[in-house]
């Protein structure tokens, strides 16, 4: 794995960061959904949100993009130097895609299904102004990169299998130039050996092209083979974080440690 | 593909039989004597015979029936009891006449309803979609005769703003006469190149077709609506918009298709739909179609014409349903993998 | 939607509605309102005479005014009072209409669900056979070789309309007969009426409700249309399709003959069918937009 340039444990200079997350709080229904007081992406970095379903990871992860509704998100979220909840929506679209992208949990569902994957992906690069020969050969580069062959472009999504319908939406987020990739859960709807295709494909990204990736997992087998830094949340919270391989080793909160020892095939798991 | 074609054919089919001898049934199952209505209440009892004999009333019921689909199949519908025609001939020159009516009104219904649909969709909750879903609610609760008379005296006999009744100019018949290949005057004045009786006719139309037009937009918008909302909350809409893609473009170039499924099946069921309704509003705006003329039937209790009319419509139904469902396949790549 | 949300009851969230839901909640509110029209007519009519057989030639085509509200008619009856009367003919037919079609379209539907298999097939086609017929075209053709009255117009017009429901309760019944407890109830030996009655009917109620009060509006629709043809209720009952027609050469002159008695029928109509939408959006999960 690629050692982050210094020893990280949080915070780092304001203003470099791709993500920068402040005292988030996403509220429905009168109550704390979710709750993150900081949260940093550096280009080229894997920072990891785990936990367990309903631990408020997804909505953190969807605040960053700014597609929540129907709940109060209140702290301060920069992406790229927007902040997104003070953006005009015109500005936020012009962020999405184009320099954060979204890679969403069940692939084949995430894209539209009356759609071929190359309409999808002409239209979303003329939405952000690539057109012609030019969008012709982002495509093709980007479909090659997440190991692709070009005649994926002519399938609809229901013909293409769910890793290969994940590594397009990874595609999609390069040829629109994407520096970071927000991942939900990525690889839990794949069979084991499609998500170690996925996984390589996210880990050659950040080695080539310094891509950041924020996943949002519950598998700690994953997140401990790609991940720098991780928070752990539950309940709408956040209850530890730190170097990926500090709290792996050395977990100080009591649900990590369960969580961990939940996971046979790390270091402190069950034998 | 061809495995669901002739599933979905072999199920029509299947309808339409069912169709017939419920028709059938509806005829000749019931009290009245249709050997009386033909010769009339005053003839002797001979005549009687002969008319019985005729339409072959004395024969066991499955004969009867046998011999009805047979004289469909080879076009024998009958005679119509009041214009003492033949129905089938009958039909060919009244069925164009409401087909151009209902024709003109689903266009104009879609061309409304999908677009007041979107609308509804991108503002939801919002004062366009209140005023959308108030709208169509009146439209599809109106009693479409009611409307046809109202907007007949006020913009027709009141303002004079279009003609009052019938499908042309009637003086045209001498002075532009019209050839005639489909019997739908629109078309055929279209293709003709007769402008003076083209005029005249989309004159006659704008009224009729309007009234005929406010349930199918009312129906339209609600499902399109509903359809959009539907679609726009899915995975696939939120990638859209992680692409950076607005509201509106979401709605428009990544929902509308998936959801046009639902919103096509229910413009079939109200095309059946219209083709009846519009016979309330053939009959107040003297319409020359398969109301006026099912309307003349029920009143001189024309059987042979009323089964024909009845047939007609269920067949035009039943086809509908089918082309839907093909189109459906067409469109959705998901469907034509599961044919 | 939040899990507090998740616990509420129909009820509860069909209380919300009347709060959540303006349009539903003035439907509700306008039925009730026709409803006392239809029971009280006989006491609240200014002349309660004019709902039947009356004829004041002398105060024939009165417009709207103090002593007739709505004006009279062309025989001088009292258009507001044969409103009211209208309302009872209304809503006897939808309800009459309604439970007929439910009746039977309910128990075929159910057996079809539970019983699966060939029973099943043959209900199935057989409802696709009167799904081909628009309502209004199989009760003309059934007015036809009827006679002509109110009682035509019930029989027609649900003759058409209970396919619906065998279709609704059907795929209803079917995804309750293979729950785990009719499952249960089955190994146990309850025999089929009575899992069929305890078990698979209940289950298939909400959404046929929903469908009940949705199509209330078009039965009413209907039979206003089929009374205006003549097919229905029959002089000198008061009935607002029949007084549409009946008014219908008097418009450019004595509007109020026929814009009030359809103005009732849209109105009515409109209450139900809001009503009916507000119910499915708040009883009918499956169907609530997100």
């Amino acid at each position: 794995m690629k050692t982050p340039a210094k020893g990280w444990t949080g915070t780092r200079p304001a203003g470099t960061a791709l993500i920068e997350v402040r005292d988030l709080e996403v509220r429905a229904g009168g109550r704390v959904i979710s709750s993150v007081p900081e949260l940093d992406l550096g280009p080229g970095e894997c920072v990891a949100i785990v936990g367990e379903s309903g631990s408020g990871k997804t909505t953190a992860l969807m605040a960053t993009m700014g597609l929540i509704e129907g709940a109060d998100v209140s702290g301060k979220i920069t992406v790229c130097g927007t902040d997104v909840l003070s953006a005009s929506p015109r500005t936020l679209r012009a962020v999405r895609g184009a320099r954060v992208a979204l890679v969403m949990q069940s692939p084949q569902a995430a894209l539209t299904p009356t759609m071929r994957l190359g309409t999808l992906m002409r239209r979303a690069l003329a939405r952000h102004g690539v057109k012609g020969a030019e969008a012709a050969e982002r495509a093709r580069d980007a479909v090659g990169a997440v190991l692709l062959g070009e005649e994926i472009l002519r399938r609809y999504p229901h013909e293409v299998s769910g890793g290969q319908a994940q590594r397009f939406a990874i595609a999609l987020a390069i040829a629109l130039g994407a520096e970071a990739v927000v991942a939900d859960e990525p690889t839990s709807a794949l069979d084991v050996t499609v998500q170690a295709e996925v996984v390589a494909v996210l880990r050659r990204l950040r080695a080539e092209h310094g891509l950041a990736v924020l996943l949002v997992s519950h598998d700690l087998a994953l997140v401990s083979r790609i991940a720098d830094r991780v928070l752990v949340m539950r309940e709408g919270r956040v209850v530890e974080s730190g170097q990926a391989r500090t709290v792996f080793a050395a977990p100080a909160d009591p649900y990590t440690r369960e969580l961990i020892a939940a996971v046979p095939e790390l270091p402190g798991g069950a034998p | 593909m061809t495995g669901y074609l002739i599933r979905r054919l072999g199920q029509a089919v299947l309808v339409v039989a069912g169709v017939i001898v419920l028709t059938f049934a509806i005829m000749r199952l019931v009290p009245g004597d249709p050997a009386v209505a033909y010769a009339g209440p005053k003839a002797s009892a001979a005549e009687l015979a002969a008319a019985r004999a005729r339409f072959g009333l004395d024969d066991p019921l499955w004969v009867q029936l046998w011999n009805y689909v047979r004289d469909l199949l080879s076009g024998e519908w009958g005679t119509s009891l009041h214009t003492r025609q033949p129905v089938a001939s009958d039909l060919t020159t009244v069925f164009p006449a409401s087909l151009e009516l209902v024709g003109a009104a689903l266009i104009v219904a879609v061309a409304a309803g999908v677009p007041l649909g979107v609308l509804a969709a991108r503002y939801k909750g919002k004062f366009p979609d209140f005023s959308v879903r108030l709208s169509s609610m009146l439209a599809v609760s109106v009693p479409v005769f009611w409307l046809a008379l109202a907007v007949q005296t006020v913009f027709a006999s009141n303002l004079g703003w279009f003609p009052v009744a019938g499908e042309y100019d009637a003086t045209l018949d001498t002075t532009s006469p019209l050839r005639v290949y489909t019997n739908i005057t629109a078309v055929d004045a279209l293709f003709t190149g007769n402008w003076p009786m083209l005029t005249s006719t989309l004159e006659h139309l704008v009224l009729p077709a309007l009234v005929v037009a406010a349930y199918p937009a009312g129906v339209i918008a609600q499902m399109t609506r509903a359809a959009l909302i539907e679609e726009a909350g899915q995975d696939h809409a939120r990638m859209a918009r992680a692409l950076g893609f607005g509201e509106t473009a979401v709605l428009t170039r990544f929902s509308l298709r998936p959801a046009a499924g639902p919103v096509l099946s229910l413009i079939a069921l109200v095309f059946a739909y219209a083709i009846v309704n519009g016979f309330l509003v053939e009959a107040v705006f003297n319409w020359p179609g398969l109301g006026r003329y099912a309307a003349d039937s029920i009143r001189s209790l024309d059987t042979p014409a009323i089964a024909g009319v009845t047939l007609v419509v269920a067949l035009l139904y039943v086809l509908a349903n089918l082309v839907v469902d093909l189109l459906q396949s067409l469109l959705d790549p998901r469907v034509r993998k599961a044919g | 939607m939040t899990a507090v949300e998740l616990r509420r009851t129909p009820l509860r969230r069909a209380a919300d509605l009347a709060r959540g839901d303006v349009l539903a909640a003035t439907g509700l509110a306008v039925l009730a309102l026709v409803a006392l029209a239809a029971l009280l007519a006989p006491w609240i009519a200014p002349y309660p005479e004019d709902g039947g057989t009356a004829v004041h030639l002398t105060e024939a085509l009165r417009p709207p005014g103090a002593e007739h509200w709505l004006g009279t008619d062309q025989v001088g009856r009292d258009v507001l009072s044969r409103i009211l009367y209208g309302a009872r003919t209304s809503l006897f037919i939808a309800v009459a209409v309604l439970a007929l079609a439910a009746a039977v379209g309910v128990t075929l539907g159910v057996v079809a669900g539970y019983a699966g298999g060939l029973v099943r097939d043959v209900i199935m086609r057989i409802t696709d056979v009167f799904l081909a017929f628009p309502a209004l075209l199989l009760s003309l053709a059934l007015a036809v070789v009827l006679q002509p009255s109110v009682t035509t117009v019930v029989v027609a017009i649900a003759a058409t309309w209970w396919p619906w429901y065998a279709r609704l309760t059907a795929s209803v019944a079917q995804s309750v007969a293979r729950r785990g407890y009719v499952d249960a109830a089955r190994c146990l030996g309850v025999p089929a009426p009575v899992i069929v009655f305890r078990h698979v009917l209940p289950n298939s109620l909400t959404p046929v409700l929903v469908q009940l009060s949705l199509d209330a509006g078009g039965v009413i629709l209907t039979a206003a249309a089929l009374s205006y043809l003549g097919l229905g209720a029959q002089e000198p009952e008061a009935e607002w399709g029949l007084m549409v027609e009946q008014g219908q050469s008097l418009f450019t002159t004595d509007w109020w003959v026929v814009t009030f008695p359809g103005l009732a029928i849209l109105v009515t109509a409109f209450a139900f069918n809001v009503l009916g939408e507000g119910l499915r959006a708040a009883l009918d999960p499956r169907r609530r937009p997100r």
